[in-house]
């Protein structure tokens, strides 16, 4: 599998996905 | 007391938005650019003159964005960095920069200082240190996105996810 960070977009969708799972994270778990 | 922490979110935000410009900067602009101008024989001018003084300017203002962040924090820090309740939010963005911030100036700069010949390596670790430089900058930039979400979040945030 290709790495995502070799480009610009993977590195962009990779940020936008972690996005979503840490405020999904802090809602349910520190919320 | 009250100008300490304006004058920290002040420098924060003019230091942070030189660091993540900066980095922006390597990832949009100069990393494609080097391998064109490998391809046509011009990317000393880029490696000798426009990247090194990027990268000063680069992890100094890095330093200076989390410990204007730490400032502004003041009594709070411990509470961010804990991620107690109420502080979820800029304690995550608060980690993201950190996580950063060590990258900056324990993988990238002394890879980087291999890659521009200002410390010595073979051909090599040269390779070896331009593939591991690439994929922390490019880390830094996807954990840039979720921290300035986090970070840059305040009432609307609080509104809208609660965090």
């Amino acid at each position: 599998m290709k790495n995502p960070l070799d480009s610009i977009w993977g590195t962009i969708i990779s940020g936008l996905v972690l996005t979503v799972v840490l405020v999904v994270a802090a809602k349910t778990l520190l919320a | 007391m009250e100008y300490v922490p304006a004058l920290a979110r002040w420098l924060h935000f003019l230091a942070g938005i030189m660091w993540v410009g900066l980095l922006y900067y390597f990832n949009f602009v100069q990393i494609p650019a080097l391998k064109a101008a490998g391809a046509d024989g011009t990317a000393a001018g880029i490696t000798r003159h426009i990247a090194p003084r990027a990268l000063l300017y680069f992890r100094w203002s890095a330093v200076v964005t989390w410990l204007a962040g730490a400032a502004l924090l003041g009594g709070q820090f411990v509470s961010a960095f804990t991620l107690s309740k109420g502080y979820a939010g800029i304690g995550i963005g608060a980690w993201l920069g950190t996580i950063m911030l060590f990258n900056v100036w324990v993988i990238i700069w002394p890879n980087q200082q291999k890659i521009l010949g200002l410390k010595p390596a073979t051909d090599e670790e040269k390779n070896a240190a331009r593939r591991t430089a690439l994929l922390t900058s490019r880390a830094n930039m996807a954990l840039s996105i979720p921290m300035l979400f986090f970070m840059a979040g305040g009432l609307t945030h609080r509104a809208a996810f609660g965090l």
